[in-house]
């Protein structure tokens, strides 16, 4: 459930980045002390205990040194592992007065206050360590971290610290704040709940009061007091409403009045009728001197539709993951200037600017490279996950990632033009989905609100042809019975659970309509990489003569030095016992192959076209799919590695039971290498597509929506963001929740993929649910309305039957969701129990 | 029963003070986290056991 809110630049890196840390096989025994990460071999310690690397060993001294020890006694490895140490000056851009204002809360001469978003809060340790931070560095005050929101409060003071010294000491730590561009923009000083609390706090006051006086008056006032008692009862509870009806249902008659001018019938109309229909004919009994009226119904009624509300907006906030583009990109930039090199705020970048990009760092906008050979990872964009090689006065576009060595680049345009941004900003983008799609609600209510006022004009007129003396009554009356509360709740509180309940799953879903939309789909498309294959868990095959463990431990040593993912991922294959050699003379070719002296043998391990040009010629080209690496040693032809990518476990089953229930097709930003395994995979009904730019998936989705169907993308959200987008129902697959999110409709853990058919089931039962309360509710208006059709309701009447019904949905709406939801468990742990 | 008249304002008026206290409490940001502090005096009692465990 928590890390939904959590994305920072250099996370959503990581969670780019070819995985290290798939292959777990070759765990040593272990595990780092402060982190819990497994050790591998070359590990740090200190006082008796082992540290995965220098970052966590630093901590632990730095925690010790300060008399924090404690930390480790909340929890066994609590700590969070930091990237890097960083250096001071990387964070010196935000001592930048502009910056620094746009950052921090509150600043005077003296003090400083300020919230960051720590996306690895997540433990009591955490908690603790980040409020005794004070006893780290002089000149901190006080710190307080909202764990739920996972946001830490800082104050201190501007003598003694800088802006950058805190967030460098936060970053050492391991809990690097969360900045991205959007940080920059205004955000809202209050959140909506704290109103919302105030909203229900006034409802509930006004209830519990109002219900004491009008019981009395149920019971039968007049029989010990006289008339005057029930007059002053009839005022008081006046005076307690009148707050309720302005301020507590302030959002009905807003968002009614909107959809009145709109000229559209949403579910606030009918409540807003309802309430406006309750309070006047209240007041006119009140001041004909008849007593308290139905003013404990309003306020009741008030009172549970802001709970539904509260539960509401609990359940949202708690999986809000709302992000734009823009927290893709770095908030910094290292810019070269006369002056030397001086980080900078990606605002501040300007075109013909001279920057330097670092391993890993993201292209922040057009540019032309300048110096080095430049491996740009472009899978961001293309979906090409083979870096491309590029040389000084090549064009590189932005939202490529640079692997290697540091190269200097020249922007060529800013960053708010550059084509990445382009494509973000294009229409689809920015559309609201919401806008279009009516809810289950809505189109209820819609047909409820004509129902409920033919009814109620009908028996006005009927009323007015036998006693015209109780056809406003009779009018009024069934206006105030028909008011939607249960049905106003029934969506709600039984998607709030639904969504809950995946939640528990690690399936995160935006906003309940999504659930009402899942349930719709008739149509799944997947994105190849990420989603159906595991990215580096594939096989790694050697063929030819078989190596040796001498000649494994030469090839893992070398391959070691380089960091192209498919160097890397034969490295890991090979990890054994035997020790990293030293290498002499590496050179690595962009785009063409490693080489290297090990032990006295030459090796060359790289692309057949690199290893004819050295008058190496491998054998005929290879039948089997996936990257090819051949390896040469002392000139001499070796043989050759071909690396693929694994399905997932499970893959086969879902696409099997995925496609009786609906169209398939697969998208992929690849080529065409494994065609045939997938059409094996998907049948002759799959529609299978390679080659395929984000532009591509885009428009492919648009041609599967023109006919109607309602469409579910399932995807990395990397390269595929406009086609997730797009989509009726993006669905985001990450690696690790938490590591990097982007924008979706849905966030799913790559364990849950396996069951997308069972979710999609889920998502139907739980709109049955809805309708199933929608029936209820209708079944209580008709029976309040029959009895103030026919002019007989009497305020407790009303007061028990609009509670009942409301409770009756609730209850009903709850248990019934969490009976599915238990079903979704059941077939769960079935499908583990199964697994090899 | 004309005490009535005294007790009923009297009662409403306690309750209107904890209204006021509730609507102080949202508006001090009480009810903006309310996971956080309850974890809160867990911590403060390890720290001031291992103090008195120096001492």
């Amino acid at each position: 459930m928590q890390s939904l809110t959590t994305s920072a630049a250099n996370h959503a890196l990581e969670g780019l980045a070819p995985p290290a840390q798939v292959l777990e096989s070759d765990v040593l025994a272990g595990e780092c002390f402060h982190c819990g990460t497994p050790l591998r071999g070359a590990d740090f310690s200190s006082q008796g205990k082992s540290f995965c690397c220098r970052g966590c060993l630093t901590v632990f001294e730095l925690l010790t040194e300060n008399g924090l020890a404690d930390f480790y006694r909340f929890g066994r490895a609590a700590g969070v592992r930091a990237k890097a140490v960083p250096k001071e000056e990387e964070f010196s851009y935000l001592d930048d007065p502009v910056l620094r204002r746009r950052l921090v809360d509150f600043a005077d001469a003296r003090m400083t206050r300020v919230t960051f978003r720590v996306p690895s809060v997540h433990c009591i340790a955490c908690v603790w360590l980040l409020e005794n931070l004070f006893r780290l560095k002089p000149g901190i005050g006080y710190s307080r971290v909202n764990f739920p929101r996972r946001e830490v409060f800082i104050t201190f003071e501007n003598a003694g610290v800088k802006l950058s010294e805190v967030v460098a000491l936060l970053t050492s730590l391991g809990y690097a704040p969360d900045f991205n561009l959007s940080d920059l923009e205004e955000r809202p000083r209050f959140p909506v709940s704290r109103r919302l609390w105030l909203q229900l706090g006034v409802a509930g006051f006004a209830f519990g009061n109002i219900m004491l006086l009008s019981i009395s008056s149920y019971l039968g006032l007049d029989a010990f007091s006289g008339p005057g008692l029930r007059k002053m009862f009839g005022y008081i509870s006046l005076a307690l409403a009148a707050p309720a009806v302005i301020y507590s249902a302030a959002d009905y008659w807003r968002a009614a009045w909107l959809a009145v001018r709109r000229r559209i019938i949403t579910i606030d109309v009918p409540i807003a009728v309802g309430i406006a229909a309750l309070t006047g004919w209240s007041a006119t009994e009140v001041f004909t001197n008849r007593g308290p009226a139905y003013f404990d119904s309003l306020t009741g009624l008030l009172f549970f539709l802001l709970c539904g509300r509260m539960f509401q907006q609990k359940t949202y906030d708690r999986l809000a993951f709302d992000r734009d583009f823009k927290s893709f990109f770095p908030l910094s930039i290292l810019r070269k200037s006369a002056r030397g090199e001086e980080r900078i705020s990606l605002e501040q970048l300007r075109a013909a600017d001279r920057l330097i990009i670092r391993n890993g760092e993201l292209i922040p906008s057009d540019s032309r490279l300048v110096s080095g050979p430049a491996m740009i990872d472009y899978s961001f964009v293309t979906g090409e996950s083979e870096p491309v090689a590029k040389v000084a006065e090549d064009h590189i576009y932005a939202g490529g990632r640079q692997i290697g060595g540091a190269i200097e680049i020249e922007t060529v345009k800013e960053v708010s033009q550059s084509y990445l941004t382009s494509l973000w900003n294009q229409e689809t983008f920015s559309k609201e989905k919401n806008g279009t799609i009516h809810t289950l609600t809505d189109r209820y209510s819609r047909r409820f609100t004509r129902i409920v006022l033919a009814v109620a004009v009908g028996a006005a007129l009927f009323w007015a042809w036998r006693d015209s003396t109780r056809a406003l009554g009779a009018f009024v009356a069934v206006l105030i019975v028909a008011c939607p509360c249960a049905l106003a709740l029934a969506a709600p509180f039984t998607l709030g659970a639904a969504q809950r309940i995946l939640a528990r799953r690690k399936v995160f879903v935006k906003n309940p309509s999504v659930i009402e939309t899942l349930a719709r789909v008739d149509t799944v498309v997947f994105d190849k990489t990420g989603t159906l294959t595991a990215p580096g868990a594939g096989a790694i095959v050697f063929w030819g003569e078989p190596l040796d463990t001498d000649e494994q431990g030469r090839i893992r040593s070398l391959a070691q030095h380089s960091t192209h993912p498919l160097a890397a991922r034969i490295a890991q294959s090979l990890q054994g016992e035997q020790p990293a050699q030293p290498v002499r003379s590496f050179s690595e070719t962009a785009g063409c192959g490693i080489e290297g002296i090990v032990a006295g043998h030459e090796l060359w391990m790289g692309s057949a076209e690199w290893l004819r040009s050295r008058n190496v010629a491998p054998p005929g080209a290879p039948a089997a799919s996936g990257s090819v690496v051949h390896v040469a040693v002392n000139g001499h032809y070796r043989g050759r590695y071909t690396l693929t990518d694994a399905l997932r476990p499970e893959a086969d089953k879902l696409i099997r039971k995925l496609s009786a229930a609906c169209h398939l097709a697969l998208l992929s930003g690849d080529n065409e290498k494994e065609r045939a395994r997938f059409e094996d995979l998907f049948g002759a009904a799959g529609r299978l597509h390679f080659n395929q730019s984000p532009r591509h998936k885009l428009n492919f989705i648009r041609d599967l929506q023109a006919p109607g169907r309602t469409v579910m993308m399932v995807g990395d959200g990397l390269n595929d963001a406009g086609a997730l987008k797009q989509s009726d129902v993006g669905v985001a697959v990450v690696e690790s929740i938490g590591a990097f999110s982007p924008a979706s409709d849905v966030i799913m853990s790559a364990s849950m993929v396996p069951r997308l058919h069972e979710v999609l089931r889920f998502a139907k039962s739980s709109v049955r649910v809805v309708r199933l309360s929608f029936l209820i509710s209708a079944l209580y208006n008709l029976v309040g309305i029959s009895i103030a059709a026919r002019g007989l309701l009497s305020p407790v009447v009303c007061a028990i039957l609009m509670p009942l019904s409301s409770v009756t949905v609730v209850a009903c709406a709850c248990g019934l969701t969490a009976w599915h939801g238990g079903r979704l468990d059941v077939a769960t742990s079935l499908n583990e129990g199964t697994r090899p | 029963m004309i005490v009535i008249f005294l007790l009923i304002p009297l009662s409403i008026m306690t309750a209107a003070i904890f209204l006021a206290g509730f609507i102080w409490a949202v508006r001090s940001g009480q009810y903006e986290d309310t996971c956080t502090p309850s974890l809160r005096p867990l911590m403060d009692e390890n720290t001031k056991k291992d103090e008195k465990a120096k001492e």
